[in-house]
């Protein structure tokens, strides 16, 4: 699975896309992957605050319950309802399915995260294959 | 059997796919069975009573508007349709006496026919929590002597065996954490747990108003005592530790992690989940920690599954005793014993009257029966059980850590996965064998773990059949992966859509629409 050379990403599987003062965040197909089939995710409410490097929701496969952690610092500025009804969206289309936009409060934190060829790296060297 | 490796010799000479020999099981029949609701028709009964010789009285003229018009929806059944319906539902299920149980963390041990018997002895059975206490000497020496147990197994001052299981004495654990730091001025505000923890712990610590800070283990599966360091501060309350770890590995520098917290205030609570693995060799309360709880349903031998219920007792140290839920039972002048309620710094009670007093009974009737050499023995057991299949799956499965493991042992899926079948499908394809799966997926830090307790109960007969199952089940993997992928085969239904039922819970039975 390529990753989206326009997405920054986290060493814990989220990636952002950002678009002037506005990111979308998701999960990467990597974490879908390891995840299995999603049935939950619970999301923050549009004006939350979330920080880098803190969990801001989770999202629960047949598995496991795992923390989202957010890349960047900021206010949520709208949610994915489709995925609440949803959630195998994420399944699906991991790098198209975003889950919370978020308004930066930092840009220069997005240039702290990995590109997708350090992010591709890093999952080859996690996984050993 | 004999038909069983016939057929597989033969699938084999055909050249056909390789399907293991599964030597522990044959198939039998077992009888159909539909919900007791289903096969109630009305008017029937299992019982038949004398017609009335009082005089009768009409409920609506005493009751009025609260009287009841019908009884409900209740299944009526005769009474050998009740026996057979509930004998039915239990050949369809697996059971530690049936075999092995080898669920990794939760200590699926034999419980002894020995705690069955002492726990029906009629006084005991029958003892009634608001019998006055001049009546229950006996059942309040049993507590006090379990107690007394307990406290000399784990090394701790003093104990509670209120919570009803686990996660019930994790909460009860913390609440004596925050008191015990809220009666210095500050609750304090984080608790930290290692990435390889039960799942529990954050979810107790959370329950308790804390925040939780992942840490993360070391190489070795161990805490790392550098990163430990970095993070315990003044605002830290504890760190809430499993040891040996989920994947079995005791924690070598337990004392330097209670020296670390400590020296900040913090205090160590132990997750007893793994206690199995110590018993009779080495005491928490020696190697630094202030806090933890026991699962008596796990290394006591009391029934652990199908409701048990458990019993979590607390365990503490002496600071921490003016905390412990009322009552406690202590010695009066006269020598009798009796339930102090009078604790002023107490977390309150956290279950109505004692605890699972039953579980009490089973659990004190196994320390009594084994004695400080048989528990030892038991342990030693335990381990040796555990590192017997260790040995002997380490060329199959995949050891992501080499660290040398106690009671448990964790393997990971990395080689089959590369054929697409993972921890979750061979554990699917292992009850085909006559087991009950292992743990699957946990802990998160070992991907696609096998997390496998054989416990002390089983004899090296029951593990080589494990050990052949899972060898069997590898080779399956690489020669036959949809056998597996598709398993279970010989089971009354098929692999269950568990997506479907998270995604679309159906909980309630409705009766169909006539």
């Amino acid at each position: 699975m390529a990753y989206p050379t326009t997405y920054r990403y986290t060493k814990e599987h989220e990636w952002i896309e950002v678009e002037g003062k506005t990111g979308r965040i998701g999960i990467t197909d990597h974490a879908q992957g390891s995840l299995g089939d999603i049935v939950f995710v619970d999301i923050p409410k549009v004006g939350a605050s979330v920080q880098a490097g803190k969990v801001f929701g989770s999202v629960e496969s047949v598995k496991a319950v795992s923390d989202l952690y957010s890349p960047v610092t900021g206010t949520v500025t709208a949610v994915n309802e489709d995925l609440i009804t949803a959630p195998e969206k994420i399944n699906t289309d991991a790098h198209g399915s975003w889950i919370i936009k978020v308004e930066l409060s930092n840009a220069a934190e997005v240039e702290t995260l990995l590109d997708s060829a350090a992010y591709e790296k890093f999952v080859t060297e996690e996984t050993g294959h | 059997m004999a038909t069983t490796v016939q057929d597989a010799q033969q699938a084999e000479d055909k050249g056909r796919k390789f399907a293991g020999i599964r030597t522990k099981v044959s198939s039998h029949l077992s009888q159909n069975e539909a919900l007791v609701f289903e096969k109630s028709s009305p008017g029937k009964k299992g019982y038949k009573l004398p017609t009335l010789d009082v005089p009768e009285v009409d409920a609506s003229a005493v009751l009025g508007g609260a009287v009841r018009k019908d009884a409900g929806c209740l299944p009526e059944l005769s009474e050998i349709e009740i026996i057979r319906h509930f004998t039915r539902l239990s050949t369809w299920n697996y059971a530690i006496d049936l075999g092995m149980y080898p669920l990794g963390s939760c200590t699926m041990k034999y419980n002894p026919r020995v705690n069955e018997f002492v726990s029906r002895i009629e006084g005991i059975a029958e003892a009634h929590p608001y019998q006055p206490e001049s009546l229950s000497q006996g059942a309040l020496k049993v507590i006090r002597q379990l107690q007394d147990c307990l406290l000399d197994i784990t090394g701790m001052d003093a104990i509670t065996l209120q919570p009803a299981a686990g996660a019930h004495g994790e909460f009860t654990g913390i609440l004596l954490v925050r008191a015990y730091h809220q009666s210095k001025g500050n609750p304090r505000r984080k608790i930290l747990i290692p990435d390889s923890a039960h799942g529990t712990n954050p979810a107790t610590a959370a329950q308790c108003g804390y925040e939780v800070q992942n840490l993360k283990s070391n190489a070795l599966g161990m805490v790392d005592l550098a990163a430990l360091e970095q993070m315990v501060d003044e605002d830290t309350a504890a760190l809430m530790l499993t040891n040996p770890s989920t994947i079995g590995v005791f924690e070598a520098e337990i004392h330097k992690v209670a020296e670390i917290l400590h020296a900040k205030g913090a205090l160590l609570y132990m997750d007893g989940a793994n206690m199995n693995a110590l018993v009779g060799k080495t005491r928490p309360g020696d190697f630094g920690v202030d806090v933890m709880h026991l699962n008596l349903h796990k290394t006591f031998s009391t029934p652990h599954g199908g409701g048990g219920p458990g019993s979590g007792p607390v365990a503490c140290k002496k600071m921490l005793e003016p905390f412990l839920p009322t009552p406690i039972v202590e010695k009066a002048p006269d020598g009798s014993l009796r339930f102090n309620y009078d604790r002023p710094q107490s977390v309150g009670r956290v279950r109505m009257f004692y605890g699972n007093f039953g579980m009490f009974v089973r659990a004190l009737a196994y320390i009594l029966a084994n004695g400080p050499d048989g528990l030892r023995q038991t342990t030693e057991d335990a381990v040796l059980n555990a590192n017997y299949i260790r040995k002997n799956l380490e060329d199959t499965l995949e050891l992501p850590f080499k660290t040398p493991t106690l009671h448990e042992v964790c393997f990971s899926d990395r080689r089959q996965a590369a054929k697409g079948i993972k921890t979750g499908d061979m554990a699917k394809r292992l009850i085909d064998y006559g087991f009950h799966p292992y743990t699957v997926s946990f802990p998160h830090i070992v991907s696609g773990a096998l997390m496998i307790e054989p416990t002390e109960s089983e004899s090296v007969e029951e593990l080589d059949l494990f050990i052949d199952a899972m060898k069997q089940i590898a080779r399956e993997a690489e020669e036959n992966p949809e056998l597996i992928l598709s398993a279970p085969h010989a089971t009354r239904i098929s692999r269950l859509d568990e997506v479907g039922a998270a995604r679309r819970p159906v909980l309630r039975w409705k009766p169909k629409a006539e």
